[in-house]
Order: C-alpha cells, then sequence, then structure tokens
C-alpha cells in the first residue's frame, strides 16, 4: 500500500461522512487496575484504522468493550452516527461489528460450516440453515478470495484457515466493521502479507477495519490512520503517511527507545550444547521435531527464529527436560538422557542448564506462590535452601531479597504473590532465579513476551552480560526483531527442521522471512502461490502423515 | 495487591459462610415446627454439656479429622478425593484383620499395627484411581465415586462369606480380642486425676489424629514435598518445568490421602466397635469433604471445623433423642456447609471483596496500583 | 432357562432401566452444556420424595409427578446458581445438593407422615399403573410373538414408554436443531457462543433445567410407579450408576439406552441368583454383580476399552477472557 493510495482513500471518505465509529471518553477498571481512561477515537467508514501499543496499554480492553464483551465504566459509543448502546456481543453484531479475536473462538470438533453458523443459523432447525450458509460461504468465498472447505472439522485445518474461519464468522453476519487483534502473531510473513490483501480487498468493498497490533511494520504497511495507546490513555491519532516508525516507537513507549542492544562482537569459545538429529513425537504420534542438529558455544547467544508452532516450544521442552526426544544431544561433551527417570528438569539443572521457560505465568512462575517461593521453585532441592528434611523458608526469603535489589524487581517484597507482579518484574524474578544459578546453557524462551520497554533492555542487558562471562545461550522467540537484536547466530525453524543458519550480522528480515515460510533458496525470487504452497504444509494436516 | 486482606480470607469467609449454612438450618428447624433457639441449646448441652457428650462430640471429631485432612492433601493437590468414604472401609477392613490374626501382647503394639493396615488399604483403595488418573486420565472424581460403591460390595462380600463367625446372623466380624482394646479418654485421664465419662468412645485415637494434624501441616508447609504438591495443585504446567513429576504426585498425594482416610477406622472400629460391621464409616468420609472446605484446606482449619462437626454429630443425636427433629438435620446442615463453603464460595466472597475494595479506595486517594 | 424366565427378565430389566435411562438423558444435557452434574442422585431422591408425597396426599399422581419434576427443578436451580452464574465448583455443588436432598427428605416426610422418614404406601390412582397396549390380550396366547408382546412391550406405566420416546427427541434436538448445535458448542467452547451473540447462562440454564425435569420424571418413577411410596435414601446410588452409563454411552443419546439396558439387566440378575447359576453353571455373589456398572465404568474411563472423551468445557466455569 503506497501513501499515494492512503491519500486518496482519505480523500474520498468525505469529512461530511458520520464516522463508522466513534468512542467518546470510555474509561474502563478491573478492580485497582485501570485498563482504560477516557478513550475517544474516531474511525472513518472504508478505512483501515491501526491502534498500536504496547502489550498491556488496554487496546484488547479498549475493542472488547467495542465487542459487548465488557462493559465501560464510562463513556458512548456512537456506529454510523448513532448513539449504540453495546451491553451484549448480540448487540454488537445487531450494530454490525465483527472481531477477530487473538485466540481464536471456534469450536474445534464441529465443521466450518457449523461454526460460521453458530449464533446465526436462521431457523431453528439445521439443515435448511446449513444449506443456507453453504450457499453464501461460495459467494463469500468469491467475492473476497476466502476459500475454505465448508465442511472441514476446524480441529484439522491450519491456523491460518482457522483465521479465514473467524473472518467468514463475522462476515457472514454481515459486519461493516471488522475488528482484528493481533491477527499476524501466529502467521508468517507471507501469510500476514496475504491476510493485508484480503483486508485490503474488504476495505475496498467499504468495509472498516479497526486493527489491533504492536508490531510497527504492520501499521506502517496497512493502515489508513494510527492510534497509540500507553498505560490505558489514548497518546496520539495520527494520518499514517505523516508519521514514522520511531516516532509511533516514542509515542508507544513516551520516551526515544534505545530499538537495537548495546553489544560488543562475540568471542565464541568451546561447544557447550551438541545436538545432533534430535527428533520429538508427540502424544498423538506427530513428529515435531524432524532431525534437529544446531551447537551453542560459550559466549555465544545462538537465536532461533520462527513462526510459532514450528517446534521451538518442542526443542526448548526437550532441552528443560519435560519432553521425552529420540537422538543425541551433548552438554560439555556429556550425553544428556532424552527419556525415562532421569529426563526432568532436577537433572538438567544438576548439569548446568537454567531455562527462561516461553511461558512464564503457565511454566515459570506459580502465580499464587509468593515470590520467595518461587525463587526456590526448581531448586526446591537446593542444599542452601534446606535444614534437615525441611526447607529453610527464611534463607531462601533472605536469597530472594538479596536477587530482587540485584534485579531492580519492584515492589522488592519477597511476600508477594506473583500474580501481584508485572510482567516485567515477573519476568524479572525468573531471570533472576535462572542466571544467578551460573549456568553454563541458558535456554530464553520469547524473554520480552508481554514485559514493558524498559524491563525489555534491562532483561536484554542481563543475557547479553551473561553470554560475556562466557556461557552459552540458546535463545527462542517469535520476535524477529529481537533474534536480530540479541543473537550472534540465527537458526530459523520451519516445521520441525532447522531450514537454516545465519550469522546475525549478515541476514535480514527478508531473507528470514523467506526461510521462516520453509524457503532455503533465499537468493532467487519466489512465487506468492510457492509460498503458500508451503504454508499448507507448514500448518495443515502435514503433519500427521507420520 | 490481593483485593482481601488475608484474616478475611481465612476467617471471615468461612464464618460467613457458616453463618448462613446455620441461618438456613434454623429456618428449616422452624419449618418443620420446632423452636431452632431450643434445638441450639439442646445440641449444646448434649454435645458440650457433660464429659459425656464431650466424648461423643471429640469421637466424632476424631474420625473427621482424618477424613477431613484426607480431603485436604488431595485438594493441595487439586484433585477431588470424594472416596474417602470407600477408603475409611478398606481401612476398617485392615484393622479388622490386624486386630483378629495377630495376637498382640500390647495394645499400643496393636494400634500400631492396626493403623499400618488400615492406612495401607485405604492407600492402596486411593491408589488406584490415582493411577488410572496419573496414568490413564480417568477422572479421578468419577472413579473415586466407583470405588466407592466397589468397597462397599467388597466389605459386604467379605463380611457375609469370609470374616462372618459361624452361626451368627449379622454380616459383621467376631468381636475383637480384650488385648487390643483401645484405652478411652476416661482411662487416659483417671491417672491425671481428672474425671471423663466411662461411656464415652473417644480414645487414644484422637491423639493420633491430633499428631497427624501437626503432622500434615509440616508436610504441607514445611516439606520440600509439600512444596512440591502445593506447587502441582497451582500449576501443573509449571511443576512440569521444575521437574516435578504429575504422576508422582497424584500418586503420592493420593496414597497419603487414602491412608489418613483409612486410618479412621483405628477410631470407628477399633476404639469404638470392637469389631467390624457393615456400615461403620457411617458417611464420615463424606464429612471429610464439609469439614476440609471449611477448614480451607489447612490443618488447623481441619482440626478446628472437626470438632465443629463432632458437636453437630453429637448435638445431632441428641436432638433427635429428645424432640421429633430426625438425625438427618446433620445431613441438611452438612450439605448447606458444603454448599457455601464450596460450590457458593464466590457469592459470600464477591460482595466482601467490593466492599474491602472500597475500603482501600477511600482509604487511598489516587490509583489503587 | 426358558423363554418366559427370559421375558420376564428382559421385562424387569426395563423397569429397572428406565430411571437409569431418564437419569442418564438428564446428566447428557447439562454435561454436554459443559455442566458436570454429580447430583443426578440428589435430584432423583428429591423427585421421588414429593412425588409420592404429594400424589399420598392428593391422591393424583399426576399432581404427584408435577411435584416432583418441581423440586427436582429446583436443585437444578441450586446448582445452576452455583456453577453457572457465582463459577463455583460443579463437583462441590453436586455432591452438596446429594447430601441436601437425603437429610431433607427424611426430615420433610417425617415432618409431614411421622413414618419414619417414609411416606405412606400409595393406593391405586396415586400410582402409576401398567398401559395395556392395544391388542396385547388378544394375541397374548401366541407363542412367543404373543408373551414377548403381552408380556414385555406391554404393560409398562406411561413413564416408561415417556423414556424411550426420549431417546429419540434427544437425538433429534441435539443434532437437528438449532438449540442442539448451540448445546453442543457451549459444552465444547463456551466463548465461541459467547462470541456468537449467544448467552453461554442462558444456554447452560436451560440445558440445567432439561436436566432437572428429567430427573424428576426418574425420581416419580422410583416411588410411584416402581414402587408404591417413598422410603429413605430410595434412589439408592441409581444417580451414580446413571452418571456410568453416561460415560460408557460416551455422552451419546442412543448408546445411553443401550448402557441403561445392560445396567438394568444387571439389576434384573441381581434379583434372580437362579437365573445366572442355570446360565453360566455357577453361583455369583449378588454384592459383585451390584458393583459391575461401577467396575465397568472404571474400566471404560481408564480406557482399556474404547476411549471416553468428555465434552471439553465440562467442569469449568465460563470466565469471559480475551
Amino acid at each position: 500500500m503506497t501513501n499515494n493510495t492512503t491519500q486518496e482513500r482519505q480523500e474520498t471518505a468525505a469529512p461530511t461522512a458520520a464516522p463508522a465509529i466513534e468512542l467518546k471518553g470510555i474509561s474502563k477498571a478491573f478492580g485497582p487496575v485501570q485498563a482504560n481512561k477516557d478513550i475517544s477515537i474516531r474511525v472513518m467508514p472504508g478505512t483501515i484504522h491501526g491502534i498500536i501499543g504496547e502489550n498491556g496499554a488496554g487496546k484488547s480492553t479498549l475493542m472488547s468493550i467495542l465487542y459487548g464483551f465488557y462493559k465501560a465504566d464510562k463513556g458512548e459509543i456512537w456506529i454510523d452516527g448513532k448513539k449504540t448502546e453495546i451491553p451484549d456481543s448480540q448487540a454488537a453484531i445487531a450494530a454490525g461489528i465483527g472481531m477477530v479475536f487473538q485466540h481464536f473462538k471456534l469450536v474445534e470438533n464441529f465443521t466450518v460450516l457449523e461454526n460460521i453458523i453458530l449464533g446465526a443459523e436462521g431457523g431453528r432447525m439445521l439443515r435448511p440453515s446449513l444449506a443456507k450458509a453453504r450457499a453464501t460461504l461460495i459467494e463469500l468465498a468469491n467475492d473476497y478470495g476466502l476459500n475454505v472447505d465448508p465442511d472441514a472439522l476446524v480441529e484439522d485445518i491450519g491456523v491460518g484457515m482457522q483465521q479465514r474461519v473467524e473472518i467468514l464468522k463475522a462476515l457472514y453476519r454481515q459486519a461493516d466493521i471488522l475488528i482484528l487483534d493481533e491477527p499476524t502473531g501466529v502467521l508468517t510473513p507471507a501469510e500476514a502479507d496475504q491476510l493485508f490483501r484480503i483486508l485490503g480487498r474488504l476495505r475496498s468493498e467499504g468495509k472498516t477495519i479497526i486493527l489491533i497490533t504492536h508490531k510497527l511494520r504492520e501499521i506502517m504497511d496497512i493502515t489508513d490512520t494510527v492510534s497509540v495507546m500507553r498505560r490505558g490513555e489514548m497518546t496520539a491519532t495520527v494520518k499514517t503517511a505523516d508519521t514514522s516508525p520511531p516516532e509511533l516507537a516514542e509515542l508507544m513507549v513516551g520516551r526515544k527507545v534505545l530499538l537495537r542492544v548495546d553489544k560488543k562482537p562475540a568471542i565464541p569459545g568451546d561447544v557447550i550444547l551438541d545436538i545432533q538429529g534430535l527428533r520429538v513425537v508427540d502424544d498423538n504420534g506427530v513428529e515435531r521435531l524432524r532431525g534437529i542438529d544446531l551447537q551453542v558455544r560459550a559466549g555465544e547467544i545462538v537465536g532461533i527464529a520462527g513462526v510459532a508452532g514450528n517446534g521451538q516450544s518442542e526443542l526448548l521442552e526437550v532441552l528443560g527436560g519435560y519432553a521425552n526426544g529420540i537422538g543425541t544431544i551433548l552438554l560439555k561433551g556429556q550425553p544428556l538422557e532424552l527419556a525415562g527417570k532421569h529426563a526432568d528438569g532436577q537433572s538438567r539443572r544438576a548439569h548446568g542448564i537454567a531455562h527462561v521457560p516461553e511461558d512464564r505465568q503457565r511454566e515459570g512462575l506459580i502465580m499464587e506462590f509468593q515470590a520467595w517461593e518461587n525463587t526456590a521453585f526448581g531448586y526446591h532441592h537446593d542444599t542452601d535452601y534446606r535444614s534437615g528434611i525441611l526447607m529453610n523458608n527464611a534463607a531462601i526469603r533472605a536469597d530472594t531479597a538479596e536477587k530482587m535489589a540485584r534485579f531492580d524487581v519492584r515492589p522488592p517484597n519477597p511476600r508477594l504473590a506473583a500474580k501481584n507482579f508485572s510482567g516485567g518484574n515477573q519476568q524479572k524474578i525468573v531471570l533472576a532465579r535462572e542466571i544467578e544459578r551460573n549456568p553454563d546453557l541458558l535456554l530464553v524462551g520469547q524473554p520480552t513476551r508481554g514485559v514493558d520497554i524498559g524491563a525489555i533492555e534491562f532483561i536484554h542487558q542481563q543475557i547479553v552480560a551473561l553470554r560475556d562471562q562466557g556461557k552459552a545461550i540458546l535463545l527462542v522467540s517469535v520476535e524477529l526483531e529481537e533474534i536480530l537484536a540479541l543473537s550472534d547466530r540465527i537458526a530459523v525453524m520451519f516445521d520441525g527442521q532447522i531450514m537454516g543458519e545465519r550469522a546475525a550480522d549478515q541476514t535480514d528480515e527478508k531473507e528470514l522471512g523467506l526461510l521462516m515460510a520453509g524457503i532455503t533458496d533465499t537468493d532467487h525470487p519466489h512465487s506468492i502461490a510457492e509460498i503458500e504452497a508451503n504454508l499448507a504444509h507448514a500448518h495443515g494436516d502435514a503433519h500427521k502423515e507420520v | 495487591m490481593d483485593v482481601m486482606p488475608k484474616w478475611a480470607e481465612v476467617v471471615l469467609v468461612p464464618l460467613i459462610s457458616l453463618l448462613l449454612a446455620a441461618l438456613i438450618s434454623a429456618l428449616v428447624i422452624l419449618a418443620i415446627g420446632e423452636d431452632p433457639i431450643a434445638a441450639v441449646k439442646l445440641m449444646v448441652t448434649g454435645a458440650l454439656g457433660s464429659t459425656y457428650g464431650w466424648g461423643y462430640t471429640l469421637y466424632y471429631a476424631t474420625n473427621f479429622m482424618f477424613t477431613g485432612l484426607a480431603v485436604a492433601i488431595a485438594f493441595h493437590a487439586r484433585l477431588f478425593n470424594i472416596g474417602g468414604e470407600g477408603q475409611a472401609m478398606l481401612g476398617g477392613l485392615g484393622v479388622a484383620i490386624a486386630c483378629l490374626y495377630i495376637p498382640w501382647p500390647h495394645w499400643s503394639l496393636a494400634l500400631i499395627g492396626a493403623a499400618f493396615m488400615a492406612g495401607l488399604l485405604g492407600a492402596i483403595w486411593a491408589a488406584i484411581p490415582a493411577w488410572l488418573q496419573a496414568k490413564r486420565g480417568s477422572h479421578i472424581v468419577i472413579t473415586t465415586i466407583m470405588f466407592n460403591f466397589i468397597a462397599a460390595a467388597l466389605l459386604n462380600y467379605v463380611l457375609v462369606n469370609l470374616m462372618r463367625p459361624k452361626g451368627q446372623m449379622d454380616p459383621a466380624t467376631a468381636r475383637f480380642p480384650d488385648a487390643v482394646h483401645l484405652p478411652t479418654l476416661h482411662d487416659l485421664l483417671s491417672p491425671l486425676g481428672i474425671a471423663f465419662s466411662k461411656a464415652a468412645p473417644a480414645n487414644v485415637s484422637l491423639l493420633v489424629a491430633v499428631a497427624a494434624c501437626f503432622g500434615l501441616w509440616l508436610l504441607i508447609w514445611r516439606s520440600r514435598l509439600g512444596y512440591e504438591i502445593r506447587a502441582y495443585g497451582h500449576s501443573e504446567s509449571a511443576a512440569k518445568y521444575a521437574g516435578i513429576s504429575p504422576v508422582k504426585i497424584t500418586m503420592i498425594a493420593m496414597i497419603i490421602s487414602g491412608a489418613l482416610a483409612g486410618m479412621m477406622a483405628i477410631n470407628n472400629v477399633m476404639g469404638e466397635a470392637e469389631r467390624l460391621v457393615l456400615n461403620s464409616t457411617e458417611g464420615a468420609g463424606f464429612i471429610g469433604i464439609a469439614v476440609a472446605l471449611m477448614g480451607r484446606s489447612h490443618p488447623l482449619g481441619v482440626f478446628i471445623s472437626a470438632i465443629l462437626f463432632g458437636f453437630l454429630y453429637q448435638g445431632g443425636a441428641e436432638l433427635a433423642l429428645w424432640t421429633s427433629i430426625p438425625r438427618e438435620l446433620i445431613v441438611v446442615i452438612q450439605a448447606l456447609v458444603i454448599l457455601f463453603t464450596g460450590a457458593l464460595d464466590n457469592m459470600v466472597r464477591m460482595p466482601l471483596e467490593k466492599v474491602f475494595l472500597a475500603l482501600r479506595k477511600r482509604k487511598a486517594a489516587g490509583p489503587a496500583t | 432357562m426358558d423363554y418366559i424366565t427370559l421375558i420376564q427378565l428382559l421385562d424387569s430389566t426395563v423397569r429397572l432401566a428406565t430411571p437409569l435411562l431418564l437419569a442418564c438423558l438428564a446428566g447428557l444435557f447439562s454435561e454436554r452444556a459443559g455442566i458436570f452434574d454429580i447430583g443426578l442422585e440428589g435430584k432423583m431422591l428429591a423427585a421421588a420424595f414429593f412425588s409420592a408425597a404429594i400424589a399420598a396426599l392428593t391422591g393424583n399422581v399426576w399432581l404427584g409427578l408435577i411435584a416432583g419434576i418441581a423440586s427436582s427443578l429446583v436443585l437444578s436451580a441450586l446448582h445452576g446458581v452455583a456453577s453457572i452464574t457465582f463459577r463455583g465448583n460443579q463437583l462441590i455443588s453436586g455432591v452438596a445438593i446429594n447430601f441436601l436432598a437425603a437429610g431433607m427428605t427424611v426430615l420433610i416426610a417425617q415432618s409431614w407422615f411421622q413414618q419414619g422418614g417414609r411416606t405412606p404406601s400409595l393406593m391405586a390412582g396415586a400410582r402409576f399403573e401398567g398401559i395395556t397396549l392395544p391388542g396385547a390380550d388378544a394375541i397374548a396366547d401366541v407363542p412367543y410373538i404373543g408373551p414377548l408382546y403381552a408380556e414385555l412391550i406391554s404393560g409398562h406405566s406411561i413413564l416408561v414408554y415417556m423414556a424411550l420416546a426420549a431417546v429419540p427427541l434427544t437425538w433429534w434436538l441435539l443434532y437437528r436443531t438449532r438449540f442442539g448445535l448451540r448445546l453442543r458448542a457451549v459444552g465444547e467452547n463456551p466463548a465461541a457462543v459467547d462470541t456468537a451473540g449467544v448467552s453461554v447462562v442462558g444456554l447452560r440454564y436451560a440445558a440445567v433445567a432439561i436436566c432437572g425435569v428429567l430427573c424428576g420424571i426418574a425420581g416419580a418413577y422410583l416411588s410411584t410407579a416402581l414402587q408404591a411410596g417413598f422410603v429413605k435414601d430410595m434412589s439408592a446410588g441409581r444417580g451414580f450408576i446413571a452418571l456410568a452409563a453416561l460415560i460408557f454411552a460416551k455422552w451419546r443419546p442412543w448408546y445411553a439406552l443401550w448402557a441403561t439396558l445392560l445396567f438394568g439387566l444387571f439389576g434384573a440378575l441381581e434379583t434372580r441368583p437362579d437365573v445366572i447359576e442355570a446360565a453360566i453353571g455357577m453361583k455369583v455373589q449378588g454384592q459383585l454383580l451390584g458393583a459391575l456398572p461401577y467396575l465397568m465404568t472404571v474400566i471404560i474411563l481408564a480406557g482399556f476399552v474404547g476411549k471416553a472423551i468428555p465434552p471439553r468445557a465440562g467442569g469449568e466455569p465460563y470466565v469471559k477472557e480475551r
């Protein structure tokens, strides 16, 4: 989308027309947390409006209010120039609003068709409803290029397809306004491009689209106007053509941001981690890792790039000791057990592997436990934390207080439950626990997911500092920017395999993006069709061939 | 910050639930044409007004401590052990086997042996559902319910066909030998010069139950195993990450739970009946659920609510004796306690949280985060 | 075993399977909507008491049935308030309901009738009598078909036929109507239903209410058709056997029929040890036969014989999440 066409569109959307959506002074609090503070916004019909902000800035809450999922404490919603009450999703749908949530709201063991008609059946009997929907679906598919198999079970189709079903659900309900919440989180760059083409087409048909994202690139690529949110407040609304990524970034965080990490060139030493032919087969017999070979040396950061769900999590789980693998993993030349009694987190820690897991709320921390209990988590058999057969709670609390001070955890209260810390401070608790063990190998998954920008810098600095002490670090992140900024060497995973390795300073987002889509000969141009064919393989049934 | 201070969480919420249960019970008593205040007076004098009453109250409380702790430890591992009843039945079988077939020289040795057998059989009866949940994914609630029925059928079979003395009509074992007779509170207290009713069944098992409360407190809050059980109970995925085996914790928590439920039999079978009869558990396994819920799964809470339920049981028996209120009133109260402290917890909690939030907002002007 | 014994055995199988079938379908509606219900037992018991009590007081069995259904609905509403509105633990709520019914029925029975927690025996008119289907008398003497029709198919109370008719009706409702689609969806993924603009709470209450009605009929059948009056704890674990049958049936209506007939057969055999002895040549203890449904459920649940996968959102209160 060039700036030219964007400006044209702005002009065609005549200023006399009423905005498709207008929010006036929306406020919403969850208990003591003020998620939205006096937010006002205007979106003109036939445009794509981006809402950008960090995680936790209140974007999703705002859109959930618009969709009737939450009720605003204060404020008004105007649709097409009319004041509209949206007490529930039913009202939102009636007002012509459709929403594609970040986590899809589909019934997995229903067919595509059943999912589409659910709630909009049009009659008491199922069969005529299904027949009618089938006809409409074909029309919609032709109009917008949204092809899906109506009789496929949702659990059998890939994420990209599931997203299409969500969009079709909204269109089937004749939505004129479409809200998409972080739609590209689970997509490859090429899939995302395809989604954006569909969105462009919807816009040209006169639909109004709100795109919620935290990715600057998407805002710049597709939106006409953009609003920036920070800590529950709307800090600015600008025409996309009149702004720039650095300006948006600054608006998002409220100060100039260091987009690059300051680090000296790596001085790699001996091989610490040596993975040879590693395979993982999950409970359903699906092969998740299909022969991984990878080395990590002392004093370097190896980043694993890839779209979520291509085996990165399984790789961390095997290395962390909580999934079984087949193959060989050597740590400082010693083989690790990949199945059986000693393939667990305890013995991995004993080997000198520390692990900052991908999902700190589900794995890294017990949210109900206090900070000190979490500091002992995984290390609760440590002799320093013991007195006789019992735990030495006083010692753990003292140790926690020290760690909290060193990692600037706020508030520095060891007796506060983990759930009461912010995302960044939770991550610091995990990081302090793992880094302070002085491990030979640190596994880091999504280190800055849901972390505020100030904490991101601190966390990145800690990881680099550990590298400079000569430790080996394996980093997994779905944020390409983060991978590029932190890693010394980058391996790209696709469909359970490593597609290629690149030195971080000799590659770019475009090359990595192609690798992430499973295309290895990155020097040649590729057709969209070719990429799509590959992607169908990445997300779809192909896994079940085993 | 948490919305409610800890004391409100621990004391106020259960207390309000209890009051609600009491209020509705009073209405029920009114509805069947009796006077609730007179009923409470009768219950208090009957259960607490004499050492005889206390003897019964504490006897029941001993049962409920065991079964309450059994439910509580399982709750910490986020397992709902509804099979305490069946495990206690099997415990009774263990006690009967130990007492009838081994010539014990002294009651203290017999107590140890019987407790071991009771715990062992109870543990086995809990370990099977635990294994089925951990390894085969069967829902432990359904399996333990089924195991209650299977235990009842098994006990029925054993008593009728195997352990019933020849010529005896009712399905029960022979009386245990005198050597395994456990000292009652009367026997224990009279050397100290304290007079205690001779007829009441409270016995030395009470001390074992209290010790079990303390032991379980140490286990849950001070030991590494307890830490692992609690961690697993809060988050299975995090437990896996930390190297805590879900299979191991599920098995261990349920084995401890089943053993505790089974050990109840040293009180009711060995201490009181001195033989094994068909319905020896009298629903104590289920009351453990109410006791654990009201005690917030904390051993001290279990101790207190076990005594409360002991009082209700003895008081209820007195009511049934002196008024036209049937004993089933206790079952109703038990149901209400489970309802309010367990299922309707949020109904009590949500308004309270609002109150505390409003209080805090008034105190601290400005944003609370 | 002769033919007439077989017919008699099957006849009592149908009688014993009926309350199980009704309760099983009741549980099916509730659990398909994502609400676990281990309170089937309590609802049946309450309905058994109130239908017998009202039938005894008024002499009209239909009023009794209505009272039974109403009492079961009250307990259903309680379960709904606890597990849907206040998002409490559904299992604990079910346990509470079972005890509430066990206690209250005796308490009220004692207060109303002073007969030690039972109702007076019901006279004719206050009971559901067997219905003789057309032509049953006429062909009763025809060999084989006659006894089959006259003894096995004809002669049951209206509630038995209602229970049997409930099976295809449930199937049709579940798989052929909008309500059924939404009901199944809310048990699998309530968020999908919510975002589609359909009330999760409304659907779940509807399911719980249907469950209450069916449990009410099941309870009424116990005290006004199978037996003539209420006695303490007369549901005798049938609610749990129904639950077992539901798992056995993998939450499907037709399978539910077969599962409850099978468990009904076990019940029938329990009262006829002579038949088993004649059939397999050895004595089987009645207690063990009684435990068979429970054992089979454990085995099925463990996945040793076919895997039973419950509705995915079952047991979890629905909390809105982005």
